[in-house]
């Protein structure tokens, strides 16, 4: 079966799955039926069961994951169109990143280690919020293992994605303003393009908690660590 | 279409310049998104020169995310070893940062 090993194959498989995943949540409307986790889920089992390595899908998979990065510079236009709300708003947004951010390596790393992870694991959870670059450039370097890091930090946007609003709801946070911005600080790009579909203002204070908690996150995680480890 | 590939590729590639020259942690893509807001609000970039293409980016941002997920197969045993206390911190961490931002964003916005 060595031509299940071809690039164009694995990457006609990826786009194939994302479509059929997305028809299932369309027919059923069901949260948990996220395309992404969808799509990933039936991807490892199909690797698993065919054999092909991660590595083989990674050469096709990096066409895709290319488009990453252009990606969150595009978000630079939901930025800009609202702009000058969120400068009146300045204060109140830092405020909230600032408390998000410090409750988000505190609380991750307090819960690891009393449920007893080792250290490296501990390290590898510290930045899960923040968008894959930053977290991974965190984790390394503060000794963990970046690539476990890009995997939580994927489980934790599409935990955000799948039920980050009900939790909000559930919460007493209706303000949609405050709902974008916590789904973007708490669960990065994949909980922003959540907010993205719900609407435009929602998915641009989304970017703004990815920012920002992405900033603020890689200048304090050190210093966190430091102080509760 | 080449236009609107130059302007985002040309404010990434700024972007990783600023990395490169600086050693700063922050990454280049979120250095080139703070200048596409830039360069839209000094009207150097028209917004309808780009939009064709940022839509395009924006609506498929969590399908770009699939293969760094499916690296989840490499970590299945790390996981699995230690599955409770991974589970429990991202799932209760998550939920922590959800409600604290936006309780503390709504309690200090202006009305």
């Amino acid at each position: 079966m060595e031509i299940l090993h071809n690039d164009i194959v694995l990457l006609a498989l990826t786009f194939g799955t994302y479509f059929a995943a997305r028809q299932c949540q369309k027919k059923t409307g069901w949260v948990i039926m996220n395309p992404i986790l969808l799509t990933i889920a039936l991807l490892i089992l199909f690797l698993k069961v065919a054999g092909i390595s991660y590595e083989t899908y990674h050469k096709a998979g990096s066409y895709i994951d290319f488009w990453l990065k252009p990606a969150i510079v595009a978000l630079g236009v939901p930025l800009y169109q609202n702009l000058s709300q969120i400068r009146k708003q300045f204060l109140p947004i830092f405020l909230s990143q600032l408390v998000g951010c410090v409750a988000g390596v505190v609380s991750v790393v307090l819960i690891a280690q009393a449920l007893g992870a080792s250290r490296e694991v501990i390290l590898s959870l510290a930045p899960k919020s923040v968008t894959t670059p930053i977290a991974m450039e965190v984790c390394q370097s503060m000794g963990g293992i970046p690539s476990l890091t890009a995997a939580i930090v994927v489980l934790v946007g599409l935990f955000g994605a799948v039920f980050g609003f009900k939790i909000l709801e559930v919460w007493h946070v209706r303000n949609p303003y405050s709902q974008g911005l916590s789904l973007g600080t708490a669960s990065h790009a994949v909980g922003t393009s959540r907010a993205m579909e719900k609407g435009q203002h929602y998915g641009a204070y989304a970017s703004l908690g990815l920012i920002l908690n992405g900033v603020l996150t890689a200048l304090l995680t050190p210093f966190i660590l430091k102080l509760i480890i | 279409m080449v236009r609107q590939c130059f302007i985002i590729f040309g404010c990434l590639a700024l972007g990783e310049l600023i990395v490169w020259l600086t050693g700063t942690s922050i990454p280049g893509s979120i250095i080139g998104m703070l200048l596409l807001t830039a360069f839209l609000q000094m009207k150097v970039v028209k917004l309808e020169w780009i939009k064709g293409m940022t839509d395009f980016l924006i609506s498929n941002l969590g399908f770009f995310f699939v293969p760094p997920g499916v690296a989840l197969m490499l970590y299945l045993d790390v996981i699995q070893a230690e599955l409770l206390p991974i589970t429990v911190a991202t799932v209760g961490s998550t939920i922590v940062v959800l409600i604290v931002t936006g309780w503390t964003h709504q309690i200090f916005k202006k009305k």
